[in-house]
């Protein structure tokens, strides 16, 4: 394995993991700590952890952390950042904390262009507290609070964030990605790397949200998960770039 | 004088919290203890404004002024709802040109200064407040007339300190009617 | 030294502040205490300061969590219904052990209440302001002068003993001017090396946060917090005494009450009835050291305060049922008059008022 990865970055803290086989979690922290090692800023980036699978982050990433209260990691953010405005500052939260709870926070720190970068896990369901319904959930989906399936009549529909924040004035770069391939991790790592690049640029709020998968709630193994993604997920939440304010863009 | 407790009260825009500053600050020269309060909240908008203000030789309990020494009254409401709050012996200061009724009580000073049209016919229009406080001033002699001016100095904004002189005048007027 | 000058609660809440070297504030408006956060914003970009108006109390006070977290002087200022939408990020930040000022300006309640003073805040200052096992220390000042010394002090205390600290204000004492000399100012300082503020590769990462998975590390933390508090305790009781020595009707009432409760023993005193007053400074920890004192001399307790019996508690708890222990109170936004309460204090001394 560490063959084909190369070796660990020296921005994830060696530690084991304590997610589940197949989850994406750790790709993408994998990424993520790739981009902060390139960028050399490692020893000046602080991370914020929010609440739910990904709450043990300050674990595992090598820089400062700072745990959140459920769903307000962006206006924790804000704090760090409008604290220490010379740190790179970014948050790791899923699709509860981002998309429910914290939607607010979210929102709003988009809206002042906080010089943020938020890492959006979207796997349409809540793993922490055992796979119920997130506000990400597919129409159809079962989750243990939608067992008949997520009734939209009933319980609304999912919430498309890139889309939504895509006209809000402030964000500088709202991407979808997925770590389902090669190609599609690689095409992640470069979203990753230009939204801090955004973020030490002074350009504004940056999201990039990666489809993911959680085959202990599906209740699939990690291959069939990756397929569920490919032919449920995406087509709902296709991957692309929502807001891109560009090299000469607002600053 | 000792213990002063004042009541000024009136609409919003008449300038009562300022006469109120103007007092504390006075207060404030004269090396007393001093507390200005003012009435808070969605009446501030065009309804009644109140202001309470105590000038002390001790420390000052309970800024808000419950039953004043001197109550000023510069609209009906305000001498409707106050008058029966003045200690007996206190004094009653009201501004005859908005206020047609009289004071019913009888073991209060009354003075019935019309302090708009002072000011008006000075073509200071809107310093009635002034106006009256020069009456206070006379009536209470609640500092000495240098402290007085050094509190009105202090209390007007530095923008706004063209109006200093129409200001020390009103109060001027106020002391000889 | 410098002048005196008159000004408003709210307002000397936050030139103390800045002069105490606070540089960041974050905060959401609400009656009555709106003051301190206008004057913010008009003095913070002027002295390269932070002034963020948040989207909610729940943003802001999470926001202080950032910046305190990240090791520098914060506060925010809110109202009762607000201290109520922040108590989650409090109970965060006392969990953190991230020092902060937390100001607020008491209205009444429940609910949306009203917008005039009160003090029914005392149990969610000192006995819950949210979930879990912790306490701020808390100050309520009487006067604005004394709210200006005391930010300097919160502020301090909270960074030696690394948690969040408040003062208990009201309406009255935030909406009132007096006259006060203000301290000599003080420059932010960066020395936290516990904060989240980027390693520069020089030490380990460090971790602000509250959660603990295994209960027997919780247990140690909350037990290690709870020593502090005890030393706390021990230490940093504060409380002002009037008459108290010789009085056999001891009033109890700390902030605004405490002034009419002043008054009111004043009255008595020219009837000739021993009455006294104990002013609680801190409340948490509250000053039972001064209680104590005068359970022996003095014949009956009565907590004076503007809510329907809150602090009574622990001034009973204090007592232990050596001496009678009374209330009196006013509630909704009412401040009570020096003659209610002197009539209490008659009463209590056996006669008619």
């Amino acid at each position: 394995m560490s063959k084909i990865m190369g070796e660990r970055p020296k921005a994830l803290v060696d530690v084991p993991l304590h997610y589940c086989p197949g989850c994406t979690h750790g790709i993408v922290h994998r990424l993520v700590a790739e981009v902060i090692d390139e960028l050399g800023i490692e020893g000046k980036t602080v991370g914020v952890a929010s609440v739910g699978c990904s709450v043990f982050t300050y674990n595992y990433f090598g820089c400062d952390m700072v745990q959140a209260p459920h769903g307000r990691a962006p206006a924790v953010a804000t704090g760090v950042k409008r604290a220490r405005p010379e740190d790179v500052v970014f948050t790791y939260q899923g699709d509860g904390d981002l998309a429910a709870i914290g939607m607010g926070e979210t929102v709003h720190a988009a809206a002042r262009g906080e010089n943020i970068v938020a890492i959006f896990i979207n796997n349409a369901i809540y793993g922490m507290t055992g796979g119920q319904m997130a506000p990400t959930t597919l129409p159809g989906q079962v989750t243990q609070t939608t067992p008949y399936g997520r009734d939209t009549s009933v319980a609304g529909n999912p919430i498309r964030v890139c889309e939504l924040l895509s006209s809000v004035k402030g964000v500088a770069l709202a991407q979808r990605v997925t770590v389902d391939c090669v190609k599609n991790v690689k095409a992640a790592k470069k979203a990753i790397k230009k939204a801090f690049e955004y973020q030490m640029a002074g350009k504004g709020y940056c999201i990039i949200e990666v489809v993911s998968t959680c085959p202990t709630n599906w209740g699939m193994s990690p291959a069939d998960a990756l397929q569920w993604l490919r032919d449920n997920m995406l087509p709902y939440y296709p991957l692309g770039v929502y807001k891109d304010v560009g090299e000469e863009g607002e600053q | 004088m000792s213990d002063l407790n004042i009541l000024l009260a009136g609409f919003g825009g008449q300038g009562i919290l300022f006469t109120g500053k103007v007092m504390a600050y006075a207060g404030l020269m004269e090396g007393k203890e001093v507390s200005w309060l003012p009435s808070y909240g969605p009446e501030m908008r065009g309804g009644t404004a109140n202001c309470s203000v105590c000038l002390s030789d001790n420390k000052i309990g309970s800024p808000l002024v419950t039953n004043p020494d001197v109550l000023v009254a510069m609209n009906l409401p305000s001498l409707e709802k106050f008058e029966n709050d003045v200690v007996p012996g206190g004094i009653i200061i009201v501004d005859s040109s908005i206020i047609d009724k009289k004071v019913a009580r009888k073991d209060v000073t009354t003075i019935y200064i019309p302090a708009s049209e002072i000011a008006e016919n000075a073509g200071i229009k809107g310093a009635a407040n002034m106006v009256i406080l020069g009456k206070l001033f006379k009536e209470t002699k609640f500092c000495t007339p240098e402290n007085l001016d050094k509190g009105l100095q202090k209390t007007i904004p530095a923008r706004k300190m063209d109006l200093l002189d129409k200001n020390r005048l009103c109060i001027k007027l106020g002391t000889e009617n | 030294m410098a002048d005196k000058v008159l000004m408003k609660g709210n307002e000397a809440i936050a030139e103390a502040a800045i002069a105490a070297g606070c540089r960041h504030f974050f905060g959401y408006p609400i009656t009555p205490q709106t003051e301190v956060a206008a004057y913010m914003s008009k003095r913070m970009p002027k002295i390269g300061g932070v002034y963020l108006q948040g989207e909610s109390e729940v943003a802001s006070i999470n926001m202080v969590l950032g910046a305190g977290a990240a090791g520098v002087r914060v506060m925010t200022s809110t109202s009762s219904p607000g201290i109520s939408l922040m108590s989650e990020g409090i109970s965060y930040i006392a969990g953190s052990d991230v020092p902060c000022l937390i100001v607020n300006v008491e209205r009444g309640g429940p609910g949306l209440g009203g917008i005039q003073p009160s003090q029914s805040d005392y149990f969610q200052a000192t006995k819950a302001t949210g979930h879990g096992d912790f306490h701020l220390l808390v100050f309520a000042p009487s006067t604005v002068q004394e709210t200006v010394d005391l930010i300097s002090d919160a502020f301090d205390l909270g960074d030696k003993y690394r948690m969040p600290t408040m003062i208990l204000s009201d309406g009255l004492l935030g909406q009132m001017m007096e006259p006060v000399v203000l301290p000599e100012a003080k420059e932010p300082t960066d020395s936290k090396d516990w904060a989240a503020k980027g390693h520069q590769g020089k030490r380990k990462h460090n971790v602000v946060n509250s959660l603990y998975i295994d209960p027997s590390e919780l247990e140690r933390l909350n037990r290690e917090r709870f020593q502090k508090y005890e030393k706390i305790k021990e230490t940093e009781q504060r409380a002002e005494e009037y008459l108290a020595d010789d009085a056999e009707i001891i009033l109890v009432a700390f902030g605004a009450s405490s002034r009419i409760a002043h008054s009111a023993v004043d009255m008595a005193r020219k009837q000739g009835i021993k009455a006294g007053l104990i002013r609680p400074i801190t409340l948490w920890p509250f000053p039972e050291k001064f209680i104590e004192k005068h359970v022996g001399h003095a014949k009956s307790f009565l907590s004076v305060e503007m809510n329907m019996g809150q602090m009574v508690e622990d001034v009973k708890l204090t007592v232990k049922d050596r001496k009678p222990v009374r209330f009196f109170g006013r509630t909704g936004g009412i401040v009570p008059t020096p003659k209610e309460v002197f009539e209490q204090i008659v009463k209590i001394n056996g006669g008619d008022c």
